[in-house]
């Protein structure tokens, strides 16, 4: 590798005196301080809104727009009748990279439907939203685009989503009752989920 | 006796509260100044009763937060003098104010009160005494610590200011032998004068070059931001590295008062203290002959008005700077001390002695 020699500018005399670079420095940060303060007091008196003062996104409160195509937590879309258009055919299951997808597929009364899914659980503990299981979907029935960001939870159980919470994206853990209204197998059977995260059986690997 | 016991209490009542309650402030100003020098908004976050009052109210929790964490004293370090250093800081800083005349005369009637807590003839070098004896609450604070780190700290501290006090000393020399004396009551009454009729003889008309040497010393002093090598609060590592609870904040209190000093200082000796261009203790005396007579309370009003309106353009400008200048390296710290600010200063005393003996001397 070539030494390259860089060239350092000589300063002049007004540079040296130092004092001259102060009050350009303070021109600088007075300008800021001066047109921020004037904008903020405008702000409280509710002129100007459309003219920022600050680059500040005051978070919980505001959100930066997200890129239409952004990756954010998953959701299952729906059929006209509020059933999940998902027919159980396991192809993000077995896509999935992180293997965090399990479907428990079981028989749909509509002839046409074939199968539906009985449990369809993501554990987002493990998800690395890399968006194969939307690419891959055949029926359009798993998307990214809920826009939810702020996925945190006490414990690893409640980083896992159920079918519930897939379908209706501002269900949060507990869900006290199920009102899907499509044949659930929570209907069925008293309430009652069969099978949890432990009985579910692997399609590969663990 | 005791009515002038009395009233120098009230006096000192008032500075002391006025000052701590400018040095609190001070953090709420730090923030939202550097906020909007950044475009950014600061805090704001912090509610009393649903109220944020822009902020205001962080100071508050700071406070309460600072009170109640654990005091920790190292092992090792020298118990009593731990204690005792942060308390020299900040006694210091706060007693340095009872010479700054910050208001005219007040005649309360046949009674006349000094707006100043103490009356000494050589206040100015009461001030400095006390400035000066404040490196000792940085020294011992590094030196009681036993931390390699907070001694190094403290020892860039005292080099620091012992080689800027003798720039502000000398830089001063020349505002002395202008007005000819040392009582800070006396030198802000002699910058009531007029010069030629028109300008207002301060300090800073009189002394510019002694003005820009002073300041510049003084920002040193207070260890703050262009020249806060003693403390580096973001990466090198100052003389209160052990120090934790009310501890750390006194020191943190203490830069702000000092900031104050030097702002009241600075306002005192180059921007004529409690002055009012134009105003005398009979009223408005207008170059182009106008008058407007105005009561001793008005006039003692708008004297103390005056004098906080310039210590607090101090304390922004002050902010800005410190908002505004990276920090200097240690060799160009020592340079600009001893190399740049110690014989500018000489020389403007010695061109000063020349003009002031060629126009016959003021004093």
């Amino acid at each position: 590798m070539a030494v390259k020699a860089v060239q350092r500018r000589e300063l002049t005399f007004w540079e040296k005196l130092y004092i001259p670079q102060i009050i350009c420095g303070l021109k600088i940060t007075s300008t800021h301080f001066f047109r921020n303060l004037f904008l903020h007091t405008a702000h409280l008196l509710g002129r100007l809104k459309n003219v920022p003062a600050s680059v500040t996104i005051q978070y919980p409160e505001e959100r930066r727009p997200l890129m239409s195509r952004y990756r954010s937590r998953h959701r299952l879309t729906l059929r006209e009748d509020n059933s999940p258009r998902c027919v159980g055919c396991m192809l993000c299951e077995t896509v999935c990279p992180a293997r965090c997808i399990t479907i428990v597929p079981g028989e749909h009364p509509d002839p046409d439907v074939e199968k539906y899914p009985i449990r369809f659980d993501i554990d987002l503990g493990m998800c690395v939203y890399c968006g194969y299981c939307v690419e891959v979907c055949p029926e359009d029935a798993i998307r990214m685009d809920t826009g939810i960001l702020d996925l945190a939870a006490y414990s690893r159980e409640a980083m896992r989503l159920d079918i519930h919470e897939l379908m209706g994206p501002k269900l949060r853990k507990p869900i006290s009752d199920c009102s899907l209204e499509f044949p659930h197998i929570c209907a069925s059977a008293d309430g009652e989920m069969k099978g949890g995260w432990d009985s579910v059986p692997r399609s590969k690997g663990s | 006796m005791v009515e002038i016991l009395l009233i120098k209490l009230v006096v000192a009542g008032l500075v002391f509260a006025a000052v701590l309650n400018l040095a609190g402030f001070h953090t709420w100003v730090e923030r939202k100044q550097s906020a909007l020098i950044q475009d950014r908004i600061g805090a704001n976050r912090a509610p009393i009763f649903g109220f944020t009052m822009l902020g205001m109210f962080h100071g508050v929790a700071d406070v309460l937060k600072m009170f109640t964490k654990e005091d920790i004293v190292p092992d090792r370090a020298d118990k009593v003098l731990h204690t005792i250093a942060p308390f020299f800081s900040v006694f210091f800083a706060l007693v340095a104010f009872a010479a700054i005349p910050f208001g005219p005369p007040l005649h309360l009637g046949d009674r006349v009160i000094d707006l100043q807590v103490a009356k000494i003839d050589a206040a100015l070098l009461y001030v400095f005494a006390m400035l000066s004896l404040g490196v000792y609450g940085v020294i011992l604070a590094g030196f009681a610590s036993r931390n390699n780190y907070a001694i190094m700290g403290g020892l860039r501290a005292t080099a620091q200011m012992i080689s800027y006090e003798i720039a502000i000393g000398i830089s001063l020399i020349g505002v002395i032998m202008v007005y000819g004396t040392m009582d800070l009551a006396e030198l802000v009454r002699a910058q009531g004068q007029l010069l030629g009729g028109w300008v207002p003889f301060w300090g800073i008309f009189a002394q510019p070059v002694g003005f820009i040497v002073f300041v510049t010393a003084a920002l040193a002093e207070t260890k703050r931001l262009p020249f806060d090598l003693p403390e580096g609060e973001s990466e090198i590592i100052g003389y209160f590295v052990e120090y934790s609870g009310m501890k750390f904040g006194m020191f943190f209190l203490t830069d702000f008062l000092e900031t104050i000093v030097v702002a009241s200082l600075a306002t005192t000796l180059f921007f004529g203290g409690w002055q009012v261009p134009y105003l005398t203790e009979d009223g408005f005396l207008f170059p182009w002959g106008g008058q407007l007579p105005v009561q001793n309370w008005v006039y003692v009003l708008l004297g103390v008005a005056s004098f906080s309106i310039k210590g607090l353009i101090f304390c922004f400008l002050f902010m800005q700077l410190r908002w505004t200048l990276p920090r200097f390296r240690y060799d160009q710290l020592m340079n600009l001390g001893w190399k740049g600010l110690f014989p500018i200063a000489v020389i403007n005393v010695v061109v000063t002695a020349f003009v002031l003996a060629f126009l016959g001397g003021s004093s």
